[in-house]
């Protein structure tokens, strides 16, 4: 088969999805058809997927460089997002350099999609910085870890898309347990209200830490937007087509007027919260085993090979690739210099604020009486 | 008497508190299956069932909040808030009704919560993990707002908050969470209200709380070696602050310098400085000295020694109350 082909749904034997869980890739990597969601992705090339693939093994890969880093004392913490690959590069791949993300902490692929500097994604879990990139460099705020609040973040950046008539859409990323705080209620009663263009893309991963999705949703998530007057979606999060044809779907509502839309990417989180985590306290292995078997990169891989567009040739050289990914990642994160002593006085304001100004020269005067 | 952790002697307060009184219920994050991200509430949802140490929702507003209900409703709820930072989606809940209910109502409802919170720096960690929000809660009418440094008093304190009618903010210095030592759960304890000279001296009066408490030990022997003798009070509660003590002390060495993690700027060193100023003005022999986190919001981990009172700098305000060269020798005002 050309890759240049699209990649399209084998109508023979492909199961009819209901419209409340979109999925297209089932966990063989057999090719489903969705009449819905099928025309959003028919564009979708199996070399385009294979780029997909290639994207979830790097970002699988440094993920795993990091947990590595942390281990051996580079990386105060990590969250891991092992698991989720297919969530995040589903959706961030989908968007253009003018839309804007308001992320969680465990986006680290998303910031690898937008293009955040290897050693950037670094610098906080190093403890180096307070933040690692330029928001306005990559369309893409520094994480949020305060949970949820970030989703009202994204809604009043939305309406300020709508304020200036340009049809850039921001995207919010939060988890299944976040949707307990107020702040994303909130968010999407803003949202609604102001028609904003927004995306809520929570993914599920079926842990807040140690507390299971059952004790923060009696329904599926994506049954609660409705109730906000905001569409949803519930897709497969560990189905990169799905989880691409879901988000332009809803890129394409916000950027006509049609204001937001909620996606539930069902998925799992695979690692432990953190690296500080114990997830043999609460994790049923058996549960675990089952959500390994839908993996989102094994998958894509047997698709791939189905359709012939990976070869063991081409598999390889991905390998190869994320190998020197991860090395340079590894290498940007030994090369973090420590920040200078007085910076802890910088850009707390914008101006100078005298008060801040009298302690750094105190400090400063401490800190040279250790020369003398 | 056991050796026991910090941490692990709360967790025997709060089994106590458990068991003698089954109107205590625990609420808070990850505190039931996972014992609490410090596994202060290891074993005790086992022990006790899911109706008594219940994981709640993600939504502190919502802990703080529901806590309220449980209250009116003649429970006694203790909640966790997993770090310093997630505390202010509930500041609102604890600020406006926690606090207010009790006045509000003429005394006709009664909030005994007791709110504990994992507090301070020096643990390396990210952004709001590190925070020392006490002086926001000292600040408020309503609430007695207390901390302690030893395993001892962790124990004590925490059964005796978890026992008091009124609403307590409960601060545990989360860096000596692992500091060990004896605890007898059937000492007769220091009242949590009253502040305890640790170490008595005689040229300085070194006021500290909760974690630096160690820090300022360790500052009273090295300045021994100097010939200098420091008094270190530990305040243990920070609203009310035992001005009795302190004053005691003050009125005994002439000289006063205090120390905390949270921000100079509107902290509880500035009330202790000017009702010291207040009640011992006779008797001070120098200015009141503060060493405390600067006015910026806590540094990234490789900037915390940047941030955090040390030995050094609170040895520099020793010698600042003493009159002794110190970092601002010539320094113009
Ligand atoms: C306001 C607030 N409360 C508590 C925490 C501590 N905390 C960090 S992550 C987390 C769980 C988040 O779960 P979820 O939203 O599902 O995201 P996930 O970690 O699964 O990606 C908690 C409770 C926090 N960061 N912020
Ligand atoms: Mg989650």
């Amino acid at each position: 088969m050309s890759t240049t082909v699209p990649v399209k749904a084998q109508m023979s034997g492909a199961k009819k999805q209901t419209p409340e869980f979109v999925q297209l890739l089932d966990p063989d990597g057999k090719r489903l058809s969705d009449e819905l969601y099928d025309p959003w992705v028919s564009d979708v090339t199996g070399d385009q997927l294979a780029s997909l693939y290639e994207d979830l093994i790097i970002v699988r890969r440094i993920d795993t460089e990091a947990t590595a880093l942390q281990r051996q004392g580079e990386l105060g913490l990590w969250p891991p997002l092992f698991g989720q690959e297919a969530a995040q590069v589903g959706s961030a791949r989908t968007l253009r350099p003018d839309d804007f993300v308001f992320s969680s902490y465990r986006e680290n692929a998303v910031a690898y999609c937008r293009g955040v500097k290897l050693p950037d994604l670094l610098r906080v879990w190093r403890g180096t910085a307070s933040s690692g990139w330029d928001p306005f460099e990559v369309g893409m705020a520094t994480p949020a870890v305060i949970i949820g609040a970030q989703t009202l973040h994204a809604t009043g950046y939305a309406v300020g898309c709508t304020f200036d008539g340009v049809d850039s859409v921001s995207v919010a990323y939060f988890g299944d347990g976040a949707t307990s705080e107020g702040d994303v209620n909130e968010a999407m009663v803003f949202a609604a209200s102001f028609n904003a263009p927004v995306i809520f893309f929570c993914q599920n991963n079926q842990w807040a830490i140690s507390e299971p999705v059952g004790l923060q949703a009696q329904r599926p998530i994506a049954d609660r937007a409705p109730g906000f007057g905001i569409p949803s979606i519930r897709v497969d999060g560990n189905d990169v087509l799905a989880v691409m044809a879901a988000t332009r779907s809803a890129l394409d509502r916000a950027r006509t007027g049609g204001g937001p839309t909620f996606i539930e990417a069902v998925t799992y989180r695979r690692g432990p919260h953190t690296t500080s985590d114990d997830p043999s306290r609460y994790v049923d292995p058996l549960v675990a085993k089952e959500w390994e078997a839908r993996d989102p990169i094994a998958r894509v891989e047997a698709f791939l090979r189905s359709e012939g567009v990976l070869t063991d040739e081409l598999a390889a050289s991905i390998q190869a690739r994320a190998d020197e990914v991860a090395a340079e990642f590894r290498a940007g994160c030994l090369a973090l210099e420590n920040p200078e002593p007085l910076s802890v006085f910088d850009n707390v304001y914008a101006t100078e604020h005298s008060g801040l100004a009298r302690q750094k020269s105190q400090y400063k005067a401490y800190l040279e009486g250790f020369d003398k | 008497m056991t050796e026991l952790t910090l941490a692990k002697a709360l967790g025997s307060g709060l089994r106590r508190a458990l068991s003698d009184d089954d109107k205590v219920v625990l609420l808070g994050e990850d505190i039931g299956t996972l014992g609490g991200v410090f596994r202060v509430t290891d074993g005790l949802q086992r022990d006790f069932g899911k109706d008594r140490v219940i994981d709640t929702p993600l939504a502190e507003a919502g802990i703080i909040g529901m806590a309220v209900g449980l209250a009116f409703r003649g429970y006694r709820p203790v909640c966790e808030i997993q770090f310093d930072g997630f505390i202010y989606p509930g500041f609102d809940q604890i600020v406006a009704q926690v606090a207010k209910l009790h006045y509000r109502t003429a005394g006709k409802v009664r909030m005994p919560l007791t709110i504990r919170v994992p507090y301070g720096g020096g643990i390396g960690a990210v952004e709001h993990h590190s925070e020392s929000p006490e002086a926001y809660f000292a600040h408020t009418a309503g609430l007695r707002v207390v901390t302690c440094s030893t395993p001892q008093d962790a124990h004590s304190m925490l059964r005796e908050a978890i026992a008091s009618d009124d609403p307590v903010l409960f601060f545990e210095p989360k860096r000596r969470y692992w500091t060990k030592g004896e605890v007898d759960e059937d000492a007769t304890a220091l009242p949590m209200g009253k502040a305890r000279v640790v170490t008595e001296g005689t040229d300085v009066t070194l006021v500290t709380y909760g974690p630096l408490v160690a820090t300022a030990l360790d500052a009273a022997v090295a300045a021994a070696d100097d010939g200098i003798s420091i008094e270190v009070v530990d305040l243990r509660s920070l609203s009310p602050v035992d001005f009795d003590t302190v004053s005691a002390s003050v009125r005994k060495t002439g000289r006063l310098v205090i120390t905390h993690e949270a921000a100079e700027s509107g902290g509880i060193g500035a009330e202790i400085a000017a009702t010291l100023t207040d009640r011992c003005f006779y008797y001070l022999e120098a200015a009141p000295v503060r060493i405390t986190g600067f006015d910026v919001p806590y540094p990234a981990a490789k900037l915390e020694d940047h941030f955090l009172p040390d030995l050094d700098r609170i040895l520099d305000g020793v010698d600042r109350a003493l009159g002794r060269v110190n970092s601002l020798t010539g320094w113009s005002a």
